[in-house]
């Protein structure tokens, strides 16, 4: 375990994910390894790769659909994902509040229909995410951010108490990516665990962790530790553009921010 | 004009035919706009087809279209899991293999000497011919199907929305995938002897199709669905019994009337006028 969260750990909360000597892949090949970390529960965790890196491979385990090839992967919550919104169907004929509602399906046995208590539960979990006023708007309709955090209120509504976003960032102006910074902020207050797959180092660097994978880990901790110039180039494979007067900070080429495509193929 | 309307109802034949296709406008309109949303119509037609074999073989033997429908649409859509698997191709080659072959094989089953006569209604249904068991099956099997959608129908929306988040959110998209295809199997089945092999997949995707493109809600999308197969399946009996066309055939060519008239609507969007002013400046 790192040094690093000692801080946050308390004595009567178990870390939410424990990961030991973790390897994960796909038909025996090693994708992702070298995971040795633990996120204690409602903490913001940064995660930071090239595409290809593991990150889609370590949610997937993270989230049951694969096991681990070796290690124990220890995950004492509900997880959900927030899936990138442009891989969803913007023509579907469905509310915001129709998506909501899907989260509870997680909670209820296969004979039970989503009735009023649920459809309620979804609404909440709308105003949640401040779109209580949009709940009868068709799904395609909103923007991307407003779609992200309808995703977002469906893992409310399932109960899911660790939350995946997968480059949840990507094509949101400025304005939506403030309103869904703080809203990660507010659902870690309120006790949910947050891991974000992200391509904005400074952004990771406000979380309460990081997690740097390029094919196995590169390092895990306190932000303000775990992020080096060293990090960055053997997370990124060192094309490392240099911020001038930050010398042990770096910046991403352009090139590294608009590839979530190639990403998403491979789930 | 009522005279009209009530003369062919006068008639226990079209009556029943009329009866019939209420039933089946019902259950294909909603199971329909499942094959819509899921787009699966390729696969719908090609099960309806693929099943050819299985009736012209309970005609030959003598045993109910229901029987030999069932066993033809089971080994169609085993014979198209088994081909996927092995070749390399993808699902629509393999699809279109099974299918012709099947088809082929059918009517060559259908052409032989040995051949009852009524070979031609299994390809473009009976409507006229259903008799009051018919019906009474046809009933008990729609109500089945539809209460079936009803208790499923939130795991099929959600499931239809994103199959990729379906796991984490406690559906298996695999199994939900396989009831909506057995729905569409048993529609077919309910359908096949009225609208015949050919043109059952009519009535299971037009109807669907056309309120799709009227509606973007859903609620509204199931009610235009239903409602368009039914209005042109009674449509299609009244011109079968004034113009004596085939009954199958008049019913599909109004649902045809329907999507297009739909599409034509559909193709007046509000934006038009100004596109059309920005074109001649």
């Amino acid at each position: 375990m790192a040094v690093s969260d000692v801080g946050l750990m308390t004595a009567e909360h178990k870390p939410v994910v424990i990961a030991d000597h973790v390897e994960l892949g796909y038909g025996g090949e090693v994708v992702l390894g070298g995971l040795e970390f633990a996120v204690p529960t409602g903490s913001r965790v940064g995660i930071l790769g090239p595409n290809g890196g593991g990150k889609t491979t370590l949610f997937r385990a993270l989230l049951g659909e694969i096991t681990p090839l070796s290690g124990g992967l220890e995950v004492n919550a509900t997880s959900a994902t927030v899936a990138q919104t442009d891989r969803s169907r913007l023509d579907y004929p469905v509310s915001a509040l129709d998506v909501a509602t899907m989260g509870s399906l997680a909670r209820l046995p296969w004979w039970k229909r989503p009735g009023k208590t649920e459809r309620s539960r979804a609404l909440e979990a709308l105003a949640e995410v401040d779109l209580a006023d949009l709940a009868r708007t068709r799904f395609g309709d909103l923007s991307g951010g407003q779609r992200q955090r309808v995703l977002i209120a469906r893992t409310l509504t399932a109960d899911a108490d660790l939350l995946l976003l997968d480059e949840p960032f990507t094509g949101l102006d400025s304005k939506n990516e403030e309103r869904l910074e703080r809203l990660i902020d507010r659902l870690a207050s309120s006790g949910h665990t947050v891991m974000i797959a992200t391509h904005e180092v400074e952004q990771a660097e406000r979380w309460d962790l990081v997690l740097c994978l390029n094919r196995t880990q590169v390092s895990f901790g306190d932000p303000a530790v775990a992020i080096s110039k060293p990090v960055l180039e053997a997370t990124y494979g060192g094309h490392i553009v240099e911020i001038p007067g930050q010398p042990n900070l770096g910046v991403l080429p352009a090139h590294h921010h608009h590839h979530h495509h190639e990403s998403g193929k491979q789930s | 004009m009522i005279e009209w309307l009530a003369e062919p109802l006068g008639h226990g034949t079209a009556l029943r035919a009329m009866i019939e296709i209420i039933i089946l406008g019902a259950v294909s309109g909603a199971v329909g706009c499942w094959v819509v949303l899921y787009e699966i119509s390729y696969s719908a037609e090609s099960l309806a087809h693929g099943l050819f074999p299985g009736l012209v073989g309970a005609a030959l033997l003598g045993v109910p279209i229901l029987l030999g429908g069932l066993v033809g649409i089971v080994a169609a859509a085993l014979l198209v899991a088994l081909v996927t698997r092995l070749s390399s191709d993808s699902a629509d080659t393999a699809i279109a293999v099974v299918v012709t072959t099947l088809f082929g094989l059918g009517v060559l089953l259908a052409l032989s000497p040995g051949s009852p006569p009524g070979i031609q209604a299994l390809l473009f249904g009976d409507l006229l011919g259903v008799t009051d068991t018919d019906l009474a099956v046809a009933a008990g099997i729609a109500f089945c199907v539809l209460a079936v959608l009803w208790l499923f129908h939130a795991r099929l929306l959600a499931v239809g929305f994103d199959s990729g988040s379906g796991r984490a959110f406690g559906l298996s998209p695999g199994a939900v995938t396989a009831l909506l295809l057995t729905l569409v199997a048993v529609t077919i089945l309910v359908g096949v002897q009225g609208l015949g092999n050919l043109l059952v997949a009519a009535i299971l995707v037009g109807p669907a199709a056309t309120a799709r493109l009227l509606t973007s809600r859903l609620r509204t999308m199931f009610i235009l669905s239903v409602s368009i197969a039914v209005a042109a399946g009674i449509a299609g009996i009244y011109v079968s019994y004034y113009a004596g066309t085939a009954s199958g055939a008049s019913v599909a060519g109004c649902l045809v009337l329907a999507y297009l008239a739909a599409a034509a609507v559909n193709a007046i969007p509000r934006g038009r006028p100004a596109r059309a002013t920005s074109l001649s400046a």
